[in-house]
């Protein structure tokens, strides 16, 4: 249990998928504009995780013990094209949530984070449970560094910057000193 | 004939890739994988070296397979053409240095994440011939190698004090840490983002104040 509590939270905090491993930095710095449109792609990026890690756990327990060099193909393969099965599930079956998610399902599937969500939680040899938390954690993680990142941005918008400095090379730079503040978090579970 | 009219056509491609469009500096394409192996030179070197050969490969082979991919499928035949030789670079790295390959981990099969090198083949090689594409991919992969050898070097001097390993200031330099930790990949980043746009608009400004005095002395 306490195994679990602590994949969680190191997915959530301190290994933050992009303020430690830069995973998913191209939505990270494209969709941060909007604090509501960055809350949903969060929602729509812990969804795909979910069903990331499912796929993830049956490749590695069914098949690739077989094959072990089809490992990336069969990741990529499987991954996008389930998710857009459960798109298609979705848009049939609820058409509301398919408006505030569709759109962002299709941006998310070849996106690092949810490759490297697959790739990590195979090398680390998590079983299905420890899997999904740690996607969970993963996602809630990407959540709360575009939340943050777009509320800052929506301010920064008002601030007098001088024009060379907006766009890319500033959201970087605040990119930058989040990731610093996140490292605190690092002492949390020193002692563990 | 078509060789003298090729001859600067392959020039301009290659150079568009390494400067003027730069995958890094100017499109500010593929960062998954860069800014977190770039905390060492050699590191970058490695994860550069990897990355291009997926590129010029994807490349040649996308150009030469053109008429035979049907277009509805054509995206995911690119991703799997990429993903079958980031495997192959994989087990490579693996075989010839396998330091160097635990270093970087799981981000050398995350290359076939990179948006640069699906918007290579999406972009250019499907619509180029054979020559063209792969000279188009030597010229972008060798703009992302020097970008991640230029992060990789500011990062392990300031961070380290060290080049390729090799001490370079003495026992008296106090290392700044944070350079080789996570922030200071955003922070090295966005610098030299900075510094380049900054480069490219006084650039742009000298041309203007020369066509201004010109048209002044007319």
């Amino acid at each position: 249990m306490n195994d679990l509590v602590w994949i969680f939270v190191s997915a959530l905090l301190i290994n933050n998928f992009v303020l430690a491993y830069f995973l998913g930095l191209c939505p990270f710095l494209g969709v941060s504009g909007r604090l509501e449109t960055s809350f949903r792609l969060g929602l729509a990026t812990i969804f795909v995780m979910l069903i990331t890690a499912l796929c993830a756990w049956f490749l590695n327990t069914y098949i690739l013990v077989h094959a072990p060099y089809l490992r990336l193909i069969s990741f990529i393969v499987v991954i996008a094209s389930t998710v857009q099965f459960i798109e298609m599930v979705i848009k049939k079956l609820s058409p509301a949530l398919f408006k505030a998610l569709g759109i962002f399902l299709p941006l998310i599937t070849t996106n690092c984070a949810i490759l490297g969500l697959a790739i990590f939680s195979t090398n680390k040899g998590y079983g299905l449970a420890q899997g999904m938390i740690y996607a969970l954690g993963a996602g809630l993680g990407f959540t709360l560094a575009l939340v943050l990142m777009a509320g800052l941005r929506e301010e920064s918008e008002l601030a007098p910057v001088p024009r060379l400095m907006r766009g890319t090379a500033m959201n970087l730079i605040i990119a930058g000193i989040l990731s610093m503040a996140f490292m605190g978090f690092a002492g949390l579970f020193s002692a563990a | 004939m078509s060789s003298t009219r090729a001859q600067p056509d392959a020039y301009q491609e290659f150079i568009k890739g390494l400067w003027r469009d730069n995958p890094v500096f100017v499109q500010v394409l593929g960062m998954c994988p860069m800014l977190a192996v770039t905390n060492s030179a050699t590191n970058a070197l490695a994860m550069g070296g990897a990355t291009f050969f997926v590129l010029v490969a994807s490349s040649f082979l996308v150009s030469s397979l053109k008429q035979w991919i049907p277009k509805q499928v054509r995206i995911s035949t690119y991703i799997i053409i990429i993903a079958t030789f980031v495997t192959v670079t994989d087990f490579t790295l693996a075989a010839l240095v396998p330091e160097i390959h635990k270093e970087l981990g799981a981000f050398i099969p995350l290359i076939v994440a990179n948006c640069m090198i699906l918007g290579r083949q999406e972009a250019f090689a499907s619509r180029n011939s054979v020559r063209l594409a792969v000279v188009d991919a030597l010229g972008m992969a060798s703009g992302f190698l020097f970008a991640l050898f230029a992060l990789g070097s500011v990062r392990e001097i300031l961070g380290e004090g060290a080049f390729f390993g090799l001490d370079l200031f003495g026992s008296d330099f106090e290392p700044w840490v944070i350079m080789i930790l996570p922030p200071g990949g955003f922070l090295t980043l966005g610098l030299l983002l900075l510094f380049f746009s900054w480069i490219r608009e006084r650039k742009e400004k000298l041309a203007q104040q020369l066509a201004e005095t010109e048209a002044e002395l007319r």
